[in-house]
Formats: structure tokens, sequence, C-alpha cells
């Protein structure tokens, strides 16, 4: 059963993902609304972990290390300037979309087991990720142009 | 009249519900002037956001005093101190009469001509280097829809720079966000007469006491009668609206979340929820009752830090009222999770259907006279007649009714909220900031960086005002501007009433009007349609507003059905076209709401994030018609900590407007409040051995500011001060504005600033020269009144309430 394999790439995920938010946060502080909605967005990855922590207990949690499988690498660095903060939301949205689809992915198997406990922590969660990636998405949207366009 | 200054609602003129409200005509005059020797010309007082109707005295072509109309809808001949005595600053000596341009670093008399030319090449330059997202526009609450509407059309579809915001982001941007969330569209769905018949009215965050006192009258009045409204007011200082209320809930500042999710869990466990009502007009009632759930009464006693009976008692009057009437303002916009809170407001009327009703509705108040039209027109952060950015249709009405490609008008993304305007000028990728009639060197959060960013060198600041101010101060080109009075426009009230303000007397000097200004502009720009012609077939208010009466057609603000020849009888309430052509009371009264997915505003937001819902997502529930009862969780702020124990609300006081710029020129005004102030409450007080006039040294991490004290009635452990006052008459040159203590902080849904939490300490200096500049019979009155100072305090409320 490989259960296991994804319930550790969600556990690791949500952590790295709270991380990123933490780096952008911190890197980005004059950006205020970014700052202020990472240090929010953190903390509910954060609980994602602690609401995941009886689900590891139950299943095991196998970590992937194998560079090239997929698994979240935390951030390095955060860049600077306006491009710089349209490249950070990327990497935000990429981390972000890979801990979504592996709620999906849990879900499903969750679904199969008929497992009341995972399908419980997926419906608190994956919705909160959705809206993490919508706001992701909603300050991409709205920086692009100067980013790309005027920024010095 | 009586002396306006310490009574400040005038006498009363009880009333049931039973009976309209009486007429009572407030006039000022000049001394020596009398009424035989004055004409009288239509306006409307643009000093608060009630919109009194009222006429101008005009002799020897001067303003020589006002009077309120006793047939206007909105005051029935009242006016407020700052109405009877602001206009006085028109002819105030220090106007701005000449163009000026900085030279060698120093603001020059210059022609228009000359400014104009610099404004024109510095723009055509940018724009052919950078393209037009080098512009921004930072206006007002204080134009005229006319001159609104011919800003958002250049800007939107002349030049196609998204960076247009007011200063109304400061001050109502909250209100326009909640109405959007719940009902789909801006608009109050509320009417004042509403308080003529009320049973309830609940003001939350809303010292209307001081910030629209001829509403309060209104009040004020019902309050002298039989069959008076109960009141409840949630505000952390001890206002007059809470020494009138039945019950004041001085909540934790940034607690707002906490109480409202509380009053809808007790009104779920009270069982007056219209369960038919909501099934057939709202979605979403079971997240919010789930949501509620988790406020029980006591913890949410806990977390507000007001005692759990007297919030069950609100709850039970809001639950038993026949008809309730429910006011917000800056305690709710400008502190924790604005919008989110002010959507609670809404959805507490939904869960009974109180919206509609004679008596039963919002008041979901604006700042200033005139900010509900920067909302409507597109001068600001939304697009003109309530259109959604997000519709391809509503872009296509656009593109088609200013002839120009639906790609020139800027439509990626939101428009660019004034926070985040003035961030890319920080950073150095806007370089044009067109400032009209606003003050930001005084009126945002950290003044130290605003002054930073306009003083820049790469950012040229173009500032159009009718006086020096802190801002023109750090301009490249200065603008004088015609005032009230001096030029023709219209503009709407809080309940939608569209007032028309002639022109009364000929601007100073060169002064000229905004309208005049920005046709100049949109001319020398030589701003073209699709086929060529000028993109701003207008050339006079006249003209402007039929343009924006077209714009409106077939909206929800629909103002096709007026005329300027209508509004000099009187106000009318929009909208108003051929089915409605003497205007509309009330809004939703066959509880419809403009949430179908192809005329609402917006598809929202997530109220905890400000995360956009796509088209596709709205599609998926979309609500046609029926409104939105959205909610979210409590997100606890403690902005006190070790080094900085106290919280610092900022605010208002009944004798100045915004930053001073007019009523610090009208004697009377300025004599009544003549400086700024901290209030202390006087446990911390003694606590801190702070005494009444003592010169306090008040610090946050973002600045610090030296001022006298007043020990007075807020909640323990909150301090606040007026956010009034700036630099330009300040003879000591310490620092004083509020705002150099403010942290830039925004709601992530409406953007607004939060004025209302900062972690302060305050520190005594030692002695003060003067008595404490603050008025004794407000908010901001003495905890333990001084003879003199008690006499004073008294006064006004004998005759009232």
């Amino acid at each position: 059963m490989h259960l296991a394999t994804y319930v550790g790439l969600l556990h690791g995920g949500e952590g790295t993902l709270a991380d990123a938010y933490d780096m952008i946060r911190a890197g980005h502080a004059e950006e205020k609304e970014v700052a202020r909605t990472c240090r929010l967005l953190a903390a509910q990855c954060r609980e994602h972990v602690s609401m995941l922590a009886p689900i590891v207990e139950r299943y095991g949690e196998h970590r992937e290390t194998e560079p090239e499988r997929l698994h979240a690498d935390t951030l390095p660095s955060t860049r600077s300037g306006g491009v710089g903060l349209l490249r950070d939301l990327q990497d935000l949205l990429l981390l972000a979309t890979l801990v979504d689809c592996t709620w999906t992915a849990v879900y499903q198997a969750a679904q199969a087991l008929r497992d009341h406990d995972l399908i419980a922590a997926v419906s608190a969660c994956q919705p909160e990720t959705k809206v993490q990636l919508a706001w992701l998405t909603t300050q991409l949207k709205a920086a692009a142009p100067q980013a790309l366009l005027v920024a010095k | 009249m009586t002396d306006r200054i310490a009574d400040i609602w005038g006498e009363r003129t009880p009333h049931t519900p039973q009976q309209p409200w009486p007429v009572r005509v407030d006039t000022m005059l000049d001394e020596g002037v009398g009424e035989a020797a004055v004409s009288w010309v239509p306006s409307v007082c643009v000093l608060c956001s009630n919109g009194c109707g009222c006429e101008i005295a005009v002799a020897g072509g001067r303003m020589v005093g006002i009077r309120g109309r006793a047939v206007d809808r909105v005051n029935h001949g009242r006016l407020g101190p700052k109405g009877l005595y602001g206009w006085q600053a028109a002819n105030s000596p220090d106007r701005l009469t000449r163009p000026l341009i900085r030279r060698d670093g120093v603001l020059t008399e210059s022609t228009w001509d000359e400014a104009m030319s610099l404004i024109t090449d510095t723009s055509q330059h940018l724009l052919a280097e950078s393209g037009p997202l080098s512009h921004g526009f930072y206006s007002t609450g204080q134009m005229f829809i006319e001159e609104y509407y011919t800003l958002g059309v250049i800007g939107k579809a002349g030049l196609g720079t998204p960076h247009m915001d007011g200063n109304t982001r400061l001050c109502t941007a909250t209100a326009a966000a909640a109405f959007k969330e719940n009902f789909g569209s801006d608009g109050q769905p509320g009417s004042y007469t509403d308080l003529d018949v009320t049973d309830a009215i609940f003001l939350y965050g809303h010292n209307m006491a001081e910030t629209q006192t001829v509403l309060w009258a209104r009040i004020l009045d019902r309050l002298a009668a039989p069959n008076p409204p109960v009141l409840v007011c949630v505000d952390p200082r001890r206002s007059n609206v809470a020494d009138a209320a039945e019950v004041h809930l001085p909540i934790r500042p940034g607690t707002n979340m906490a109480l409202l999710n509380g009053l809808i869990q007790q009104l779920i466990e009270l069982d007056a929820v219209d369960h038919d009502w909501v099934a057939a007009h709202t979605i979403g009632y079971d997240d919010l009752a789930r949501t509620a759930a988790a406020y029980p009464l006591d913890k949410v006693a806990d977390i507000c830090g007001v005692p759990a009976r007297d919030i069950r008692r609100a709850a039970e009057i809001f639950t038993t009222a026949p008809s309730v009437m429910s006011t917000v303002l800056q305690g709710v916009y400008q502190s924790n999770q604005a919008t989110a809170s002010a959507c609670q407001v809404n959805n507490l009327h939904l869960l009974r259907g109180l919206i509609g009703r004679p008596g039963s509705g919002l008041l979901q108040m604006n700042g200033q006279p005139t900010a509900q039209n920067n909302r409507e027109t597109g001068a600001g952060g939304d697009l003109p007649g309530f259109r959604n950015w997000d519709n391809p249709e509503h872009i296509e009405q656009l593109a088609r009714l200013w002839n120009v490609d639906p790609l020139k008008i800027p439509h990626w993304a939101e428009s660019t909220h004034a926070m985040q305007i003035f961030r890319y000028a920080e950073q150095g990728s806007i370089r044009l900031l067109w400032i009209v009639g606003t003050n930001p060197a005084v009126s945002m959060p950290d003044l130290a960086r605003i002054r930073r960013i306009l003083a820049d060198e790469r950012l040229f600041v173009i500032v159009q005002d009718c006086f020096p101010t802190e801002t023109t101060e750090l301009a490249d080109v200065v603008l004088p501007a015609a005032m009230w009075g001096e030029r023709t426009g219209t503009c709407t009230n809080v309940d939608r009433t569209v007032h028309l303000s002639d022109k009364a007397v000929d601007p100073p000097g060169q002064a000229r009007s905004d309208l005049d200004i920005f046709c100049d502009y949109a001319q020398r720009m030589d701003l073209r349609d699709r086929d060529g012609n000028p993109l701003i077939g207008w050339h006079d208010p006249e003209g402007a507003f039929a343009a924006w009466r077209e714009c409106t057609r077939g909206r929800p603000c629909d103002y096709t059905g007026i005329s300027y020849e209508q509004l000099r009888a009187g106000g009318v309430q929009w909208p108003c076209n051929d089915a409605h052509p003497d205007g509309t009371e009330r809004l939703y009264t066959d509880g419809v709401f403009p949430t179908a997915a192809d005329e609402c505003e917006t598809y929202g937001h997530d109220l905890l994030t400000g995360a956009g819902v796509s088209p596709q997502q709205y599609a998926l529930f979309d609500p046609a018609g029926r409104a939105m009862l959205k909610t979210a969780h409590y997100q606890p702020v403690d902005p006190s900590s070790g080094d900085y124990p106290l919280v610092l609300t900022t605010g208002r006081t009944v004798y100045h407007f915004h930053t001073r710029t007019k009523t610090g020129r009208a004697r009377q005004l300025n004599d009544a409040a003549p400086g700024p102030w901290v209030e202390v409450n006087v446990d911390d007080a003694t606590r801190l051995g702070l005494a009444e006039g003592d010169l306090a040294l008040v610090e946050t991490e973002n600045g610090a500011v030296r001022l006298p004290v007043r020990v007075a009635r807020g909640r323990p452990g909150t301090v606040f001060i007026p956010f009034h006052y700036g630099t330009w008459d300040d003879p000591d040159e310490l620092p004083r504005a509020a705002n150099e203590l403010v942290d830039t902080v925004w709601d992530p849904v409406s953007k607004q600033p939060q004025f209302k939490l900062a972690a302060a300490r305050i520190t005594r200096l030692g002695p003060g020269a003067h008595p404490t500049p603050a008025p004794a019979n407000t908010a901001s009155a003495p905890a333990e009144p001084e003879p003199s100072l008690a006499a004073a305090a008294r006064g006004p409320r004998e005759g009232g309430a």
C-alpha cells in the first residue's frame, strides 16, 4: 500500500509550504498585504500539519527522498523587486498546487477505504488550500502587468 | 440661532413614528448682513457624508451665509456646526489663486499654460517611454459626479491606467465591499426616513453624534418623543451615542468579528431566524450557522472584554424589535477584519429579512459627502455604473459607450487601490501621480513614508486643491481649484439622495473648476475615440451629467430620469428612470438582489484572505437574485505588546472635517478644537501618573508625537488621537499628526487601511502650558469634569438625549 507515501508527501508538503510562506513574508516585508496574508497562511498550513498527525500515526509516513521524485523543496531564498515578487508568488503557487493535488489523491483513496476520519481531514483542509491557490492567483494577476512592463 | 458650537445638535423638535420629522431651518449670515440683501443659491453641504440640502447666501459676489433647505428630504432645514460655519473658508485670504511650478526646489507662480504644458509634456514623455502604467491618480470624496466621471473616462479610456483611486479608500471602501459581497453590488439599501419609524437602532463603530450631526439630531428628536427607538452602541469610547444607548458595548479594539459572530449565534439560539425568507432570498445559511456555532456567549464576552449579559441584551433587542436599522462606520471599516465584519451586520438583517421595509435597513455609512460618487463613476477603484471588471459584456458596454477598443480599458484585474498606488510610486514604477482634492501627507498611514514617497525626485507630483496643504508643499505642480459654491455639479449621499450644487460665486484669482482642468488636460493630450473624435465630448457640468446618465442606463444606480431642473427643487434618490420617475426610497423591497452572474459588480472574495472568486466558480453557485450570507472566523489580533502595552485608535471630532483644510479656516470651528490631544482612560492615567493638561509623548513602532493629555472616559488600555491635525497651522512644529504613528496595514478585501489598531505607549513629559484643547461636550469629554469643563459638557446635552 502506497498511501503512506502520499500521507508523507502531504505532511511534508504542508510543512514546506508553511516555511515557504514564512520566507516570503520575511523577504517581502514591504509588500504589506502579501506579508500579512503569508503569516496567516503559514499558520493555516501548520494547522493542517497537526490535523494530519493522527493520520500519520495510523498509516505511517514514507518520505520520498530521491530528488528526481515529486517532493517539495524548501525555497532557497526570496528575490527582490516587482519581478522578484512575481517569481516568488509563482513558486508558492507551484508548492500549493502540489499540496492541493496530493490532497485530491489522498481523498480518492480515503473514499475507497471508507476512512471517515481521513475524509473529514481532507474536507476541512483542502478547501483552505484551494483558497490559498485563489489568493496566490489573485496576487499574481494584479502584480504581473506592473512587474513585467514598468518595474525598475 | 443658538451658539451651535456649544449646542451641537440644536433645539429638539420631537416627533413620534406617526408624525413627520418637523422642519427646522438653521441659518447663518455674516454679521451685519440682512436676509433682504442676499440671493440664495441651491446647494448641498459637503462637510460630512450626510448631504444636507442647503442654500448659499450671496451678496456682492461673495458668499455671506448659508441656510438649510426646508423642503429637502435629508435635513428638513437643519445644518450642523460644520455646515453652518465651514463655508467661511471660501473667503479665506490664503486660497490658491495661481498655478505653481517647482523651480530650483521652490514652488513659483506660473501661468495655466505653463503649468498644463509641463503636465502634458511629462505625461506624453512617460507614456512614450513606459506606457500608461506609469500614471496614477489619487482623488477625493469631495468632487462632483461630473468631475469624477470625466476623470474616470480620461484615465480608463484615454490613458488606459488601472491606477486610479480616491481617499474614499480610507473612509468608505468597506461599505462598498460589504454590499458587493452580500448583495452583489454596491448601493445603499436604506433610507434616512427609516430612522423616523424604526424600533431599534444599532450603531457599530459609528459615533454619529459627531460624524453626522444632523442625522443624530433626527434620532434625538425620536428619543425626545413617545415610542422612541432603543439604541445599541458598539464603541470603545464613551460617545454621546453611548450615553443615549440602552446597551453600550465598549469592546476591545479589533474584536468586531467575534462580537458579530456571537450576535449571529445568539440570533440562531433565540430561534429568531426567518427561515422561509432566508430560504427564498439567500444562499449560504449552513456555512454561516456552522461558523457562528463556534462563538458561544461566554467565549465572545471573553474575547471582546464586555459582560455577557450586555451582549445577550443586545441580541434580544435585535431579535425582538419589529424593525431594526443598523449603521456602520470607521470603528468597523478601519479595524481588524473590516469587510468580514461589515458583512456580518448585513447578514444579521438578512437572517430576519429586515431589509427593504420601512424602519428596517442598513446604512453602511460613507465618510465623505461625495464618496458614493467616486464609487459609482469610475474615478476610483471601481468601473463606472457598478460594472464588473471580470465580466466581458460589462467591458463591452463601456467600450461601446466610449467608442474605444475594449482592451484600452484596463480590466485584467481589479483597479489598483490607493495603498498599492503609493507602493508602486515608492518603487519607482508609477512616475506621475496626480492628487486631486486630498491631503495624503496628513491622512495616510505612516506619514514619514508618505512624505518620502512624495518628495522622491523620480516621482512627478501634481496636486490640485483650493488651499496650500502639507501635500502641496511636496508637489512639482500645484493647480488652484474652485471650491464648493464656485462650480456646479451633483453628488449623492449615503441614502442615495442626489443633490445639485449650483455655482454661487466666481472662484478667486485664476482658480478653475476641476472639470475645466480635466477637460483642458484631455484636449491638450488630444485624447480621442476610435473614430478620431474627442474622447471627452462635453465642456460643461450639464454636458458631463448627460454623459454620466447614459453610462448608468439599466444599471442599479440608474440616473437616467434625473435632470438638473428636477434637482433644483430638492434631492432625488436613485435609481430614477422611466419606471421610477420620482426616484426610489428603498432598494430590495422585493428581496431580489443584483447577484445574478450577468448583473453583479463582482464575483466576490474570500473574506479571510481576499482571494478572488473566478467567473467559473461563481457560475457554479449563481445566486441569481439571492443575497449571499458570507462568513469568516474571527482572527485574533493583539497589537499591544510588552514595549507598547496600549492600543491606539484614531478618529474624528465633531468640529473638523478630514485634515481641516476648510474647517481649520472657519473661526468658530477652529476655536472649538484648535489643536490635537490624546485621550487616556482615567484609570490608565492614574497608573501612568498623567493628569489633565499634561504634555505626553505617544509612541508606536512607526513614530512619536507630543500631545496634551485629556483624561477621558474611553475603554481602559486604549488611547485616542483625532487624526485631523497636520502641520500647516502648527506654531510649535512638534510632530503631532496621529498618522505619524499608524502602520501601513489594510483589509484584505476592501483594502481600507487599519487606522484603529496600533500598539502604543505613553510617557509624561511634564505639565502643559495650556489647557488641553479637546471639546468637553463630545466623546472627548473629561472623565472627572473640572467645574468649568463640566458646565460646557452638560450644556448641550440638556436639550438632547
